[in-house]
């Protein structure tokens, strides 16, 4: 018999709870009803402010796939719990239901704090805190922006993490935003007054205007505008007002109930997350635990495993929590950890301010000067991730040299104790990581992940697992293929930089023995790229895999299917015909891609050059479905005939399409254009993604679907056709210089990071601002390729020595291969197949 | 492979064959997949894929693993040596090994 637990609120932390109940109770012990007053299911309140910079709202959601689909796991929206009946054991809903209940988690959050400021609830004045609240304040930014009343201006009142959140969202909607906090710096609560002055500089920059020590006095309205009033006189004409001074527990229904509530608020749990009635659980911000209120979501979740465990069986704990913070606000990056405004008594601190480089690092020692308490970072926030885990631990090193610019002896990873926590989302030691490393001979951050569930929380120690991985030793072979010890990139130098022009040259200078199937693609790929003739001129034709070598691809049967190129999916009817006329002359099977094109199926070797024939005279030219290479650009029929479209996507599709057609890369390349904001296209599933805006453009990179789906990173907004075009022709050619074989775009983007950089501003560093100074080769590597693009197959059937391969057999080459057959399923041709042999068993 | 009573089918010149890739020949019904290397010797394999049944291995990647000269089938990339038929990834399966020669120029294949 089942117990039933019920939920109330669908929160972050409340979410948390849930997958880890899933995760802990195997035998399924307890039926879990989920009762939520909001409309959308748990989101990622922490990223809110992303919602202005285009992330879809599905994208913010944090339910884990298939969370819901067990029977015994409801989840119930719009339906709050109006009262708590603690002897009966049940709960009242909003929609009037009786839900009867053997345990009750309270995870109901909190609520934005709005001080008592007359003019507060006037209309053009938010809170911060839900979707619906971003779309208001959305909807008031675009009525502001509509009118052309002066500058469009919006206030935040708090300074703190989320009032500079607020701030970047009022800025993303085209606002200039004033931020207005009562304490004399911004974020009081994790820097210090040095790290505060450097973090105002940083983002006063940003057409941010900072009033710190000073309030609101009033807000008024004023000819369809708002006035502020400050306490230190200063006026602000306004739009728009974002309140966003902390938050409050919302606990009044643990309050109507008669449960403790601490003395500032919050329902009073112990440290098992368990309130003044043993069958009623409160966790994250609505819960008092050691007579403190969290406003962050960690100790939220930390409270979520503990309660999970607790009712599954287990026996922890809630000790303290980590409030150390990393984050990128506005852009400026900021960090505090352990005792950053040194507290404890007779704390030291050491403290290198660098106005030139526009860094703020301290660290706060123990009075002996030999244990490190905690530390604030701003401007740079990259050394956190291993000062972190150093906190209530002997110092390693120097503490200057420890924050000291890199180079200055900074400490890696390996400085840490092995029970540090690399991962504080899910506790897991460097020790746990490294034992596993070493136990199980894992490789890459994957298996870390799935092994440990290291790196699956916020992610933020990713970066060190990597270091992890490679400090255990694990070598992990760059060498293409038992003939040449460089990685694709590598021979890519090589033969760019040397001339070499054939294949015998390279493994002769470069490599041992005479190839394989893995180097001769990639070198043939390697001489395509930096077109060295027809792919199948000379030495060229040997190290084509079948696909190339025929222009086709092969199929299990041993035929080959043929895709003409039909740009952006756009084909006139005369066309449309001849596809199905050649398709029923040559019997073939018919299909339309993914990629908006035509597939004709089941075409023997022999049959191939009277196909093309009759397509190259049709005006049809190679897709290059065969290759890697570019396949196609997608596209939606766009403004041309959609009423939502803004920008012509199938123009552009066709040039893109036209314009990359035929480059050789290390995998194939798809990309996709989309029209408008609704994104028809599924450009951001794409190697090179094209969104159309009201003002121009905006590129996506790094997509994919497949095996492992990937949203592409968008990399320029609103950009105008040229400039998006000149980044293209550099992403995909610094890509084909420098990915692996078979790297697809998605994981080369990925690889581009490293524990020191973030990959995407290292790819927009070197393709948009040339930060390598490589621009002007890549640009004018690209324009090369348009110059000489010309058809593979139009160029096949005009050479007989080229067409003489074409042939069934040596001997026979008309004779069609006696094992293809074909029967017919749904009026089309489908394979038989022929048994393999019965396999011969050696000796 | 010259035993007494064998029977030599001639089917292209030596010219005709690309080194470093195959060609396929039909000799009495049978697909055999000829192979010209680098160093010019010859080698004669049987057509079918032993793993999928498709008669494809002439279409194949020539190459080398170590010292021995070996073919890919472009299906799912199995390699086999030229020389004994061997799967170099799977020693239990092999394609069988048809005698070849070269004479005045021309390539002559065997079923045995």
């Amino acid at each position: 018999m089942k117990r039933h637990l019920v939920v109330v609120g669908n929160g972050m932390v409340g979410q948390r709870f849930v997958e880890a109940m899933r995760e802990r109770d195997d035998e399924h012990y307890w039926a879990i009803t989920v009762l939520s007053e909001e409309s959308r299911r748990a989101y990622d309140r922490v990223a809110l402010s992303s919602y202005f910079d285009g992330t879809p709202v599905e994208e913010l959601d944090v339910v884990a796939d298939g969370c819901y689909d067990a029977e015994h796991y409801a989840l119930h929206l719009d339906e709050s719990v109006d009262s708590i009946d603690r002897s009966g054991r049940t709960v009242t809903t909003s929609r009037g239901r009786v839900i009867g209940f053997d345990a009750l988690v309270l995870a109901t959050g909190s609520y934005p704090f709005v001080p008592p400021v007359p003019g507060s609830e006037l209309p053009g004045c938010f809170v911060y805190r839900t979707l619906d609240d971003l779309d208001a304040i959305r909807a008031a930014a675009e009525d502001a922006v509509a009118s052309t009343r002066g500058r469009r201006a919006g206030m935040v009142v708090g300074g703190g993490l989320l009032g500079l959140e607020a701030a970047r969202a009022l800025r993303l909607l085209g606002m200039s935003p004033h931020v207005v906090e009562l304490a004399p710096r911004l974020m009081p609560l994790q820097v210090d007054d040095g790290g505060g002055a450097l973090l105002r500089e940083l983002i006063e920059k940003l057409d941010v205007t900072v009033h710190v020590g000073t309030s609101v006095k009033a807000i008024e309205r004023d000819r369809g505008r708002m006035l502020a009033t400050l306490a230190d006189g200063t006026e602000l004409d306004l739009d728009v007002v974002v309140f966003s001074a902390g938050v409050r527990p919302r606990d009044q229904l643990a309050r109507d109930a008669g449960l403790d509530i601490g003395a500032r608020g919050g329902i009073v749990v112990d440290d098992a997350c368990r309130t003044s009635d043993q069958a009623i659980w409160a966790i994250g911000e609505c819960a008092c635990i050691g007579g403190r209120v969290y406003g962050l979501v960690a100790p939220g979740y930390t409270m979520a495993e503990v309660l999970a465990d607790r009712l599954t069986g287990g026996e922890s704990s809630f000790i303290s929590a980590d409030t150390s913070t990393k984050l990128k606000l506005l852009g400026v990056d900021v960090a505090s950890f352990g005792d950053a405004l040194a507290m404890t008594p007779g704390a030291l601190e050491v403290t290198l301010n660098n106005p030139v480089d526009h860094s703020y690092a301290k660290l706060v020692l123990s009075d002996d000067a030999t244990t490190l308490l905690g530390g604030v970072l701003v401007g740079d926030a990259s050394k956190y991730l291993s000062l972190r885990p150093l906190v209530g631990r002997p110092l390693p090193a120097d503490p200057v040299s420890m924050i000291a610019p890199s180079g200055g002896g900074g400490i890696g990873v390996g400085a840490l104790p092995g029970d540090a926590q690399v991962c504080s989302c899910h506790a897991v030691t460097k020790e746990a990581i490294c034992t596993a490393i070493t136990r199980n001979g894992l490789t890459d951050v994957a298996a870390i992940k799935s092994c440990t569930k290291a790196g699956t929380g916020c992610g933020s120690c990713v970066p060190l697992l990597k270091t992890l991985l490679a400090d255990s030793g694990v070598a992990v072979s760059n060498a293409l293929c038992e003939h040449f010890d460089q990685t694709r990139a590598q021979l890519f130098d090589v033969v760019r930089s040397s001339g070499i022009a054939t294949f015998t040259q390279l493994i002769q200078m470069h490599g041992r023995g005479r190839g394989c199937d893995t180097c001769k693609p990639v070198c043939a790929s390697i001489l395509a790229s930096l077109e060295h003739g027809h792919i199948l001129d000379g030495e060229q034709a040997t190290l084509q895999d079948t696909n190339d070598h025929f222009l086709a691809n092969i199929q299990k049967n041993g035929t080959y299917s043929v895709v003409p190129r039909i740009a952006a999916g756009e084909v006139t009817p005369e066309k449309l015909i001849i596809l199905g006329e050649v398709a029923r002359d040559f019997g073939l099977y018919t299909k339309i891609t993914g990629g908006q094109r035509i597939d004709l199926l089941g075409a023997r070797v022999e049959q191939l050059p009277a196909i093309w024939r009759r397509l190259v005279e049709a005006g049809f030219e190679s897709g290059h479905a065969y290759g890697k290479a570019l396949r196609t650009v997608k596209s939606c029929v766009g403004s041309t005939w959609c009423r939502y479209g803004v920008q012509d996507s199938v123009s552009l599709a066709i040039e893109l399409e036209l314009r990359y057609r035929g480059i050789r890369s290390p995998h194939k390349i798809k990309a996709g254009v989309s029209g408008c904001a609704r994104e028809c296209a599924e450009a951001q599933s794409k190697d090179i993604g094209v969104i159309a805006t009201e003002n121009g453009w905006n590129l996506y990179v790094g997509g994919n679907g497949g095996f492992r789906p990937r949203h592409a990173d968008l990399l320029l907004t609103d950009v105008d056709t040229v400039t998006l075009i000149r980044t293209i022709d550099r992403f995909i050619m610094f890509y084909v210089r420098t990915a692996d074989r078979l790297q697809r775009t998605a994981s080369w983007v990925e690889s581009l990071s490293d524990r020191d950089r973030d990959g995407l501003a290292y790819l927009r560093a070197v393709i948009v601002d040339d930060s390598l100074g490589i621009a002007a080769d890549l640009d004018a590597a690209m324009n090369h390729h348009t110059e000489v693009y010309r058809d593979e197959w139009a160029e096949v059937l005009a050479d007989p020595e080229r067409l003489s391969r074409f042939v069934s057999f040596v001997n026979a080459p008309d004779t069609p291969d006696p094992s293809i057959s074909f029967r017919s399923e749904r009026g089309q041709p489908s394979p038989v197949l022929v048994s393999p042999p019965t396999l011969e068993v050696v000796r | 492979m010259s035993a007494v009573g064998v029977e030599w089918t001639p089917v292209c010149r030596l010219d005709d064959l690309q080194p470093e890739r195959g060609v396929a020949a039909l000799v009495d019904g049978v697909q055999m997949a000829v192979f010209r290397t680098f160093n010019d010797e010859l080698h004669a394999v049987g057509n079918q894929d032993p793993f999928t049944g498709a008669f494809v291995i002439s279409r194949g990647i020539v190459g080398s693993r170590g010292d021995a000269a070996t073919v890919a089938s472009p299906l799912h990339k199995q390699v086999f040596d030229l020389a004994t038929g061997v799967c170099l990834d799977d020693e239990s399966v092999r394609v069988p090994v048809y005698p070849i020669r070269a004479r005045d120029g021309v390539v002559e294949l065997a079923l045995r």
